[in-house]
């Protein structure tokens, strides 16, 4: 009896494995499908138009809100660890240098998972289970190309915007905070600021981390939502992977991507 | 040849199973060119199933799925797409495009297949809409709409394209007894006048018999019965003959399989 | 009129996404140095090198002209090479020029600074700068302090 139950458990985990990895060759053909397909249906550019506003545009105020008070904190709380070694000048490049290589692009990964992607998730998983991916096959239209496609390229576009946007609000806020309100010197906080950070390391290294993360978040969420199943809890339980799969997959990757980027130095 | 003349569609040995369990097991149907074919049978017996091997959104295990003289199942990706052009569907809850108004939904199958101009296709779409009497409701958002007006824009976008084969899925349940009989209108007045074959899903005995032509009784993965209404009514199949009575207790038994219930109650096992 | 105003959005969030790239290009980074094609390369010899890294500013007067490209041990010599990309502009260092790893304050970062020398010839793309001074390391420093305090106290 025992044995046998040993048997079955190692059973389970080859059925568990096998179940990870179908999923994850589902995934990967349903992206080649939606980005590489010919769009069949016209107003592909319309269709872009409107997911960039309510993916991109409509994630705008959490983003610049949060993008301001992350900065407006750090510059606050390196300011009063600086401020004990007589270099509190050096504020402006603690705090751009951290926005661009690591906050800007994981932090809004981690909102555009909970604003975005779970909204993304949600709606599709409607769709599929009100019929409407259906009937849009039955009319004849490839639901991957209609309403997958658009979704994927908005996200791809917006969130590396965001996450720029994020850094110069963050860097503002922080500027505030330093400048204004504790009375650093501002041509020292810029000088230091500008002198440490470096286009190609910190800037375009960021801009790459943000464009890696909106690849990853918005692909499961628009997976996540196409795979669902279509019932209210099939949906709930989508969204709910969605924004769990998508955080751990951010945070993941950024380490992966900062050993890769900055791990050499 | 006469065989795809006669019948619009011909299911030869279909069986399909999801995961394990078996839901068709080697069915034949044939559905009668022009006529309003009824395909009934109890919930969750693959009804609805059996409409998404019809326009080809599943694939069988085995046996051959003939529409307009295709064999579905041996179609390529885009061949299907084609072939879609020629079927209508209305799915259980409408499927209105949500983001879209009425005219929008009803006017999408013709941007995506037609080239046609502007004031044509709004043309097209009033026609269309007058013939489910939802004209004025042109602007409407879906949401803005009842249940049975939802269910009256979807078919006016199912025949948008004017297809040769309308499939209708469980087009009466939830709808109030007037939404019900406009529904039942509808489609015996859409066949007659376009000359669709029609398909109805449906386990609403009274209506679907009222305008079906040929009926068909399936469960356990098999045809039970077939004929006119007339036939199924008289039929010496009990299994039949509960279905078509509205029996409780027959063939299908009334109690899910349990233990004895004198045993179970006094705690023996 | 609907669609005006979405699209309107959409294009005002790009170019709002664009303007914060450009931003984070120019106010941010400072983008100046390191434009390739109009720079030449210098080597120095340190005995120590000591804490240098890469992309370490290198500066004239105080004004930053180059940077540092590549750091190496040579093998012959047994000293650090330090490679620099020091821009086209500045191409009269005379070749009796001095190069230092300065610091930045007391923990800023280590840079290289060049003293102007005095010989008529320049240096061009590929020489050495032979005359060093090496970094300033703190252990130095204290074991020699430390010596003359002992070597005081023996005197006395």
């Amino acid at each position: 009896m025992h044995k046998r139950s040993l048997f079955e458990q190692v059973g389970l985990l080859g059925r568990a494995a096998i179940d990870v990895i179908e999923a994850l060759g589902r995934s990967a053909l349903f992206l080649m499908h939606a980005t590489f397909g010919r769009s069949g249906a016209g107003g592909g550019f319309q269709l872009l138009v409107k997911q960039i506003h309510s993916i991109g545009v409509l994630s705008l105020p959490i983003i610049v809100v949060s993008g301001l008070f992350i900065g407006m904190v750090l510059a606050l709380q390196g300011y009063n660890i600086l401020v004990s070694y007589g270099s509190e000048q050096a504020v402006g490049q603690l705090v751009a240098l951290t926005l661009l290589r690591e906050l800007g692009p994981v932090v809004t990964g981690l909102l555009f998972a909970g604003r975005a992607g779970s909204a993304l998730t949600a709606e599709i998983g409607n769709m599929k289970s009100t019929e409407q991916l259906s009937s849009l096959e039955m009319i004849g239209v490839d639901p991957l190309k209609y309403i997958i496609a658009p979704r994927l390229w908005a996200g791809f576009l917006s969130m590396p915007l965001l996450a720029a946007i994020f850094n110069v609000v963050g860097i503002w806020g922080a500027a505030m905070v330093a400048v204004d309100w504790l009375g650093v010197y501002d041509g020292s906080f810029w000088a230091s600021m500008q002198s440490s950070v470096d286009l190609y390391d910190d800037v375009v290294n960021g801009a790459i981390k943000s464009i890696a993360f909106a690849f990853v978040v918005t692909w499961i969420a628009v997976f996540q939502g196409y795979d669902c199943e279509p019932t209210s809890e099939g949906i709930g339980r989508a969204t709910t992977r969605t924004v769990v799969y998508a955080s751990l997959a951010v945070l993941g990757l950024d380490f992966i991507l900062t050993a890769l980027m900055f791990g050499d130095n | 040849m006469s065989d795809s003349n006669d019948y619009a569609v011909t299911l030869k040995g279909v069986s399909f199973k999801r995961g394990s369990r078996s839901i068709f097991n080697n069915v034949d149907i044939r559905i009668p060119r022009g006529k309003v074919t009824g395909i009934m049978g109890p919930s969750g017996c693959g009804k609805t199933t059996l409409l998404r091997l019809i326009a080809a959104q599943l694939r069988p295990e085995s046996g051959e799925v003939w529409v307009n003289g295709h064999n579905l199942p041996q179609l390529s990706r885009s061949e299907l797409f084609e072939m879609r052009k020629e079927m209508g569907v209305l799915f259980q809850s409408g499927a209105l495009f949500t983001d879209l108004d009425v005219f929008e939904n009803v006017a999408f199958p013709l941007r995506v297949h037609t080239k046609l101009p502007d004031e044509m296709v709004r043309d097209i779409v009033l026609m269309k809409l007058q013939a489910v009497g939802l004209r004025g409701a042109i602007d409407l958002m879906p949401d803005e709409l009842s249940g049975g007006m939802k269910r009256r824009v979807a078919l006016a976008r199912a025949i948008a394209l004017d297809p040769q084969i309308l499939m209708y899925d469980e087009p009466f349940v939830g709808q109030d007894p007037i939404a019900m009989g406009v529904l039942v209108r509808l489609i015996r007045l859409l066949n007659d006048a376009l000359g669709i074959t029609s398909i109805v899903v449906s386990h609403d005995l009274a209506e679907t018999a009222s305008i079906a032509d040929y009926l068909y009784v399936v469960g356990d993965g098999q045809v039970l019965g077939e004929g006119t209404p007339e036939d199924l009514m008289n039929s010496k199949n009990p299994r039949v003959t509960q279905f078509m009575k509205g029996l409780p207790d027959g063939p299908v038994p009334f109690h899910f399989p349990a233990p004895d219930y004198r045993n179970d109650l006094l705690g023996r096992r | 009129m609907q669609t005006r105003t979405l699209e309107t959005g959409v294009g005002l969030f790009i170019l709002a996404g664009m303007l914060a790239l450009l931003l984070l290009a120019l106010r941010v980074s400072g983008l100046t140095v390191s434009t390739n094609g109009d720079t030449y390369r210098l080597y120095a010899y340190f005995d120590n090198i000591a804490g240098l890294t890469n992309r370490a500013k290198v500066t004239m007067a105080g004004v930053a002209i180059g940077k540092v490209t590549a750091i190496d041990l040579d093998r012959n010599s047994y000293t650090g090479r330090v490679t620099m990309e020091l821009e086209k502009r500045v191409d009269n260092l005379p070749t009796d020029s001095t190069a230092s790893i300065l610091t930045a304050g007391l923990l800023g970062e280590k840079y290289v600074g060049i003293s102007v020398g005095g010989e008529e010839e320049v240096l061009k793309d590929g020489d050495s700068i032979r005359d060093t001074q090496s970094a300033l390391v703190l252990e130095d420093l204290i074991g020699k302090f430390l010596m003359n305090s002992v070597n005081k106290a023996k005197e006395e």
